[in-house]
């Protein structure tokens, strides 16, 4: 049923005297372009792109796109990513005029709409956060990250406390680490417990003046509440540093308990997880920060604040860190965050903590007896598995596992993630899947664990490709189309 | 609640099958005093119709590109969008898929981002291509990052004075806590003038940025400013609007090392801002500090062609703090949507849309500066945009009055730019007709209203 045909590169169905788009007459009287522009500016022939006519464009990407898996088409169960369902209502009223065709150097006056829900949306969030104020600006949870350290970075050094040192769990995302390196920060590693908690000796004993943030994710990536979150955030804020909550795993605890209410000075949100936002093929997210009062003056410029009745963006903050994007924020993001948050109101928000637990709670339930789950019996809204058992006595990886899954129509689980966890399978159901669903994937899952390691090395079968070469790609780099290439002819 | 699936059944055989007596048990690692003991204090959740009459309401608050004649631009623009770009953008295979990391059952995606690679190396004349930054003011500081990790002993940039001054805000705000130093170079010609860099940029300097058409439409001289960044060993950094390189040299022409651009020009909508894209493309020998994702060509066990994200040892889920860049969820929608773009454009509709913004924003300027009222700021070649001075000083009133009259007239710069606090810069796309640019020109003209009185 494959159209390969319709699937070559575009560059491969380009020919010369196709086209799709074509621009409007030109309606004013025209001067020669040697006398408008210097020659040397100009380029002798226009870019080497593809030539093709609409059908083409149109039969070649609905193709690719049936290549994907995708939310809307199958079960997602990767851990730390939250791949809930997409409402449509938020994108049809994304989509509205008055809300995608706004400039961003409009004047405030001709767009007191739109800023008034995102206002709306900031306090919405700091509500949510259990926090004072709220940045819209970073453009995905990494960007939030960074955003919030150069914050605290500001804050100390309004302070004269030259503090140099980021403190971060070693089940963090890799995110952390690299936002600390990019603030200026040096990464600290603190180790965890054996039932995948903070090691709270490892943290005393790099605990000091020099200690500007500790970063935490919380549940953490493990899918686990930290039981001393309080003591722990308690322990950095008495040697003066701050507290950043990855606020990732949201989605579990909404409305049931807030990071500002455990101690955390920081944060940020990922619409894109927990808020329900298609994460559109690796994004577009956004990573909106909320923050303490006393972090509020460091905030990126423009400040959306209310003055008299009307929303305006403020550019004249004399402490703040600056700017860490063009300007304002991932506004067609956001606008569906708020539609989201308008559709399920303080009861739906806390009934999606309630379901996310309980589907995770289900599945751990059935999947431990014959994938054991190292870090305990309960979870919060994901799990980790561990296939080292199997991988000992069978010789069957997470990897095995997470590419068999693709044949019986599941995507796979996120694996190798946490790195605390050997062989690591992290499944996180959400709460919009049905417990049909869940049994079928448990079911999926068990069989594959009998199956001999020899099959499944070799899986996915029933996929558009099987494994592709992965070594063989980053040896020798292709990462372009280039005219001579024929590789392509099958 | 609309998108849960569980019903009351479920959840009694969920719990029983848990072994839990209720919901509620499975929230028992949070210790009590830190649960929340009241509801959240948001709005009530409402219906999709409610839902539906709000966000039209509040969308009847703004003025959004389609009510009005909108000469405004400085990084966004008011371009046509074909409908095959939403069409593609809207499925759900693409929409609602994650990040590709499973290469067997998300080629669609893969291919897409090669596509949209090698359409940016066309584009460019660069050598390779990333998957995609977040938007343009980031890629241009993420170029800085590249080029200073290239040169780790070189703690200066240079920056021209005509690059966006947000995406030259943002570099600060990123520089300001390692050992590195802004030099702003002066445009009061309203480009880099090549000596004057030349003084500038010593063996200290990792790079040298300048944009191109730049910040007020003009062309740079990028090939001296390139050669003057070489001779000093620094490497050259240019952000582009992409929708010039229809008709102007490609960066990889005249010894670019790091193209940057903001991309939304290419079939996304204005949406306040964002999402947008950053695009990011270079020179094949810093392939390795490039950030962010990177799509590439190999073959599958039975030797088909595929595709995959490779060189990840640059990224953070692996290198962790020795990343290139912290960057993980990317802009990959928009990506698609620039590479729909793109392929619907083909190179004779990019170049005729860059001809068309050429003729139409030069008839603009002559019709502007026709008025005694207004002048020219630079005597510069310029693009689509361009920059003018109101000897009468009043920008701000006159904004006011356009704006009653329907037209966004331009966007002031005395906010960035104190001395050009007279100045206006107007940006003209292809879809903007004669007649709208002569009302702009006549509106403008209207010297000395009663309300421009008032506000002076
Ligand atoms: C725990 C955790 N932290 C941070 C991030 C980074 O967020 P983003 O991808 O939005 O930049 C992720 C997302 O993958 C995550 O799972």
């Amino acid at each position: 049923m494959r159209n390969r045909q319709a699937t070559r590169l575009l560059f491969e169905l380009s020919k010369p005297g196709r086209r799709a788009a074509r621009v409007p007459a030109c309606d004013v009287p025209t001067g020669e372009l040697g006398d408008l522009l210097p020659d040397a500016a100009l380029a002798d022939e226009p870019p080497p792109l593809p030539e093709l006519g609409e059908p083409d464009i149109i039969r070649h990407f609905v193709n690719l796109s049936t290549l994907n898996m995708s939310v809307d088409t199958h079960f997602y169960p990767l851990g730390s990513c939250t791949m809930k369902y997409n409402p449509k209502r938020n994108e049809r009223l994304a989509s509205l005029p008055g809300l995608a065709d706004v400039h961003p150097y409009q004047d405030p006056t001709t767009m007191q709409g739109l800023l008034a829900l995102l206002f709306e949306l900031q306090e919405m969030l700091a509500e949510i956060g259990g926090l004072d104020a709220v940045s819209l600006h970073p453009a995905a949870g990494a960007h939030g990250e960074l955003t919030a350290l150069l914050i605290a970075a500001a804050y100390f050094r309004d302070r004269a406390e030259p503090r140099t040192k980021v403190l971060i769990p070693d089940s963090a995302h890799g995110t952390n680490p690299a936002s600390a390196a990019m603030a200026g920060f040096k990464a600290i590693t603190v180790g965890s417990t054996s039932e995948g908690f903070v090691d709270l000796d490892d943290l005393n004993s790099k605990l000091g003046d020099d200690v500007a943030v500790l970063m935490i994710t919380n549940p953490s990536t493990l899918g686990l509440f930290e039981p001393q979150i309080e003591t722990i955030c308690r322990r950095v804020h008495e040697v003066g540093g701050l507290v950043y909550l990855d606020g990732a795993n949201m989605n579990a605890i909404l409305g049931v308990t807030r990071p500002g209410d455990f101690g955390a000075d920081m944060m940020h949100f990922n619409p894109h997880k927990t808020f329900s936002t298609p994460h559109g093929g690796g994004g577009p997210g956004a990573g909106p920060i909320a923050v303490r009062q006393q972090l509020e003056p460091y905030l990126p410029v423009p400040v959306l604040v209310r003055r008299d009745g009307r929303f305006v963006l403020e550019e004249d903050r004399p402490k703040s860190i600056g700017r860490v994007r063009s300007f304002f924020g991932n506004t067609g993001v956001l606008v569906r965050a708020y539609c989201y948050l308008r559709t399920l109101g303080p009861d739906g928000l806390r009934r999606v903590a309630e379901n996310a637990v309980l589907n995770a709670n289900y599945l751990l339930a059935r999947v431990k007896h014959f994938l054991p789950v190292p870090h305990g019996d309960r979870c919060m809204h994901e799990f980790v598995a561990s296939a080292q058992r199997l991988k000992q006595e069978k010789g069957i990886t997470a990897m095995d596992i997470a590419k068999r899954l693709l044949d019986y129509g599941f995507h796979a689980p996120t694996v190798y993630f946490p790195l605390v966890v050997k062989e690591a399978v992290m499944i996180e159901p959400t709460e919009t899947e049905s417990k049909e669903t869940l049994d079928a994937f448990v079911e999926a899952l068990f069989r594959i664990t009998e199956q001999s390691a020899e099959s499944l090395h070799a899986a996915p079968h029933a996929a558009p490709i099987n494994r592709p070469d992965e070594v063989r790609a980053a040896r020798r780099p292709t990462l372009h189309w280039q005219p001579s290439d024929q590789s392509g002819e099958h | 609640m609309p998108y849960i699936l569980n019903t009351d059944d479920d959840r009694r055989e969920m719990l029983a099958a848990i072994g839990a007596a209720s919901v509620d048990e499975l929230f028992d690692s949070i210790p009590k005093n830190l649960r929340l003991d009241r509801p959240l204090d948001i709005p009530p959740a409402c219906s999709e119709p409610e839902l539906t009459a709000d966000m039209e309401r509040l969308a009847a608050q703004n003025i959004p590109a389609g009510r009005t004649v909108s000469f405004l631009g400085a990084g966004a623009y008011d371009h046509f969008v074909p409908a095959v770009v939403d069409t593609i953008a809207s499925r759900s295979e693409y929409a609602t898929s994650y990040t590709p990391y499973q290469p067997e059952v998300s080629q669609g995606n893969l291919q897409v981002l090669f596509e949209y690679q090698t359409l940016l190396t066309q584009l460019t004349g660069m050598d390779v291509s990333n998957a995609s930054l977040y938007d343009g003011g980031s890629a241009v500081t993420e170029a800085v990052l590249m080029s200073l990790a290239a040169a780790p002993k070189r703690r200066r940039v240079v920056v021209a004075a005509s690059v966006h001054p947000e995406y030259r805000q943002i570099m600060a705000t990123y520089l300001e806590n390692l050992d590195v130093s802004i030099d702003v170079l002066e445009t009061p010609e309203g480009t880099v003038d090549a000596a004057m860099l030349a003084k500038t940029v010593r063996d200290d300097v990792a790079c040298v940025v300048v944009q191109h058409p730049n910040f007020f439409g003009c062309l740079e001289e990028t090939a001296a400013l390139a050669s003057v960044a070489h001779d000093a060993g620094a490497l050259f950094v240019v952000s582009v609007d992409p929708i010039s390189l229809g008709l102007l040299r490609r960066p990889g022409d005249y010894g670019a090392d790091i193209v940057v651009a903001e991309g939304q020009s290419l079939g996304n909508p204005l949406s306040f801002g964002g999402p947008y894209l950053g695009l990011m493309a270079c020179r094949e020998a810093f392939l390795r500090r490039l950030p962010g994702r990177i799509a590439g060509q190999t073959t599958d066990r039975e030797g088909r062609r595929c595709w995959v994200l490779t060189l990840q040892t640059r990224e953070q889920h692996i290198r962790r703090e020795k990343a290139t860049s912290n960057i993980c969820t990317n802009q990959g929608l928009m990506a698609l949507r620039a590479t729909v773009y793109l392929a619907a454009m083909g190179p004779h509709g990019m170049r005729e849309l860059a001809e068309l913004c050429v003729q139409k924003a030069h008839y603009a300027a002559a019709q502007v500066t026709g008025s005694p009222r207004w002048q020219a700021a630079f005597e510069r070649p310029f693009f689509k945009e361009f920059v003018v001075r109101d000897r009468q000083g009043k920008v701000a009133a006159m904004l006011d009055e356009a704006r009653e009259s329907g037209v966004f007239a331009g966007v002031p710069l005395g906010r960035w730019y104190p001395q050009l606090d007279d100045c206006l810069l107007i940006a003209v796309t292809e879809k903007r007709t004669r007649g709208e640019i002569d009302r702009l020109a006549k509106l403008l003209s209207s010297s000395n209203s009663k309300r421009a009185m008032a506000h002076a």
